[in-house]
């Protein structure tokens, strides 16, 4: 089995791109990509692109080989749906396909557009995600399906919104500096708190923003690397997927996150590493609750002390393991389908000293990523090495 | 023709069920005592294909609700409205809550499940009443 090197990262900033096409915002990402990575189009075996709604949002579906032309590749593509952790599985399986030995340049990452729609269509389209007869029917709007998680959170392990608003102050902190992020401004505990109500017990600065973006990463083989004497020093060493039941009231505990801390299990088992042994991580914070259910579904915190991590300083800038320093979703956005592979890519920079929150770990040498689908019925986790 | 779409497809199973709901309703159960909701051919918890239909208990209990104060378009439902998971032991199942305000539910509070025609939609809405 060959390792997994990432070549090169692309995206284009996360915000409102109304007047663009998502063919336009892949193909900036895709060419960024390809240029950090001094690789050839010609030489990208595959596109793995993750997409969620843009048969809803653009009506267009079959996006795969449309985005390769975009991209000026001459490859065959495949898109990847997993809700909102489309581009996780996408880069996953390209991870798969070079590790196999069947491919040694693939192209990876998603798009999406959603400010073209409005807050009520939006609130529509994601609700897809969840369990058409069971929830979506009964009223269930994807904020209301994590308030429910919320409430029953609290329930269970006690905390609240001011636990969560420190979470959202914090990733909020973490994106001044990030030229890609949709919210490059602090907010305040107060300012969460006084936001206004979405789904209780959530708030508005509870919740990601809409946003529009594309991400893409090239991959290669170890060897390719070597051969193209590429600068890559970051590897993707494990990959791990987990799945659950689609509806929150088929799960035993409505509280926890297993498909997560399934897909952990597997990734740190795959790249040999334990979760003590990472130095900062990027998870899935499309709201400020599923921040707190997945540092405790990747083992960093036992069951109910995640609500509190925000709020004691251990996943701030300057904690012990810093969470989410490129904004998270909270603050960086959100363009659902494109999220997997914006996470990899600023985690890479991270490793690699080059983005401008590099300067929180240093020395870091262990990344992790973690990418959710719908309430967390699909995740997908990826644990990035400094190999050199 | 009494069906005002008669091109619609039939939720099989699912229609049904929700029907029920006026009436008490059930659940499926497994050979091996798994609850679930149809439609289903087989237990999503073990594999077994040996299902029956199985009461659903008159009363169940909060399990976790929210007050949505963005609703979907063209769903009806004017929001805020109580979205809610309510427990009925061998089973969970999430409909809007009737009756009751946000204030006046909290985990545990007994409602009993029942279906309305939503009009908006022209599908069928699981609601919950006070017990
Ligand atoms: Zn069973």
């Amino acid at each position: 089995m060959t390792g997994v090197r990432v070549a090169g990262v692309g995206l284009t900033p996360f915000g409102e791109h109304a007047g663009r096409t998502g063919r336009d915002l892949f193909a900036e990402a895709a060419l960024a990509a390809l240029d950090d990575a001094g690789v050839a189009g010609d030489d990208v075996e595959h596109l793995n692109y993750g997409n969620f709604m843009g048969a809803l949002a653009e009506r267009q579906g079959h996006q795969a080989p449309l985005m390769a032309e975009a991209a000026g590749l001459r490859c065959a593509g495949t898109r990847y749906e997993e809700a909102c952790a489309s581009a996780g599985v996408a880069v996953r399986e390209a991870v798969r396909a070079v590790r196999s030995g069947e491919n040694d340049v693939m192209l990876a990452g998603g798009m999406e557009r959603m400010t073209n729609l409005s807050t009520a269509e939006v609130t529509e389209s994601l609700a897809v995600a969840a369990d058409e007869l069971f929830e979506v029917r009964a009223g269930v709007t994807f904020p209301g399906a994590y308030a429910l998680m919320a409430r029953a959170y609290f329930d269970e392990y006690g905390g609240g919104r001011e636990d969560l608003a420190h979470v959202a102050a914090k990733n909020h902190a973490n994106a001044v500096n990030n030229e890609y992020a949709q919210y490059q401004r602090e907010i305040t505990v107060e300012q969460a708190l006084d936001s206004p109500a979405v789904a209780s017990p959530l708030h508005l600065f509870d919740a990601c923003p809409i946003t529009d973006g594309a991400s893409a990463l090239v991959l290669v083989s170890e060897e390719y690397a070597e051969e193209h004497d590429l600068d890559a020093p970051v590897a993707i060493t494990g990959t791990g997927q987990g799945g659950d039941r689609a509806a929150l009231q088929d799960r035993t505990d409505m509280a926890r996150t297993p498909a997560a801390a399934d897909a952990a299990a597997e990734a740190y088992g795959d790249a040999g590493v334990a979760s003590d042994e990472v130095d900062v991580a990027e998870v899935h914070d499309c709201f400020t609750i599923a921040e707190v259910m997945a540092l405790e579904a990747l083992d960093f915190f036992d069951p109910g002390e995640g609500i509190g991590a925000a709020r004691r300083g251990d996943t701030t800038r300057d904690g012990d393991l810093p969470v989410n320093l490129s904004g998270g979703l909270k603050a960086k956005g959100h363009p659902v389908g494109a999220t997997g592979g914006s996470q990899i890519a600023e985690m890479t920079r991270i490793l690699r000293g080059d983005h401008p929150n590099s300067d929180a770990v240093p020395d870091a040498t262990v990344g992790l990523t973690h990418n959710a689908g719908g309430t967390v019925a699909s995740a997908v986790v990826h644990v990035l090495e400094v190999a050199e | 023709m009494s069906d005002p779409d008669p091109d619609a497809p039939a939720d099989t199973g699912y229609d049904e069920w929700a029907d029920a709901l006026a009436e008490g309703g059930y659940y499926i159960e497994c050979a091996n005592g798994h609850g679930n909701l149809p439609p289903r051919r087989v237990c999503p918890d073990c594999g077994s294909t040996d299902l029956s239909e199985e009461p659903l208990p008159d009363v169940g209990a909060v399990a976790t609700f929210s007050e949505v104060h963005v609703a979907p378009s063209g769903f009806g439902e004017e929001p805020p409205y109580v979205t809610a998971v309510v427990d009925f032991g061998p089973v969970r199942v999430t409909g809007i809550v009737r009756e009751l305000s946000a204030d006046e539910i909290e985990i545990g509070t007994a409602v009993r499940p029942d279906v309305e025609h939503n009009d908006a939609t022209d599908k069928r809405l699981v609601v919950f009443r006070p017990a």
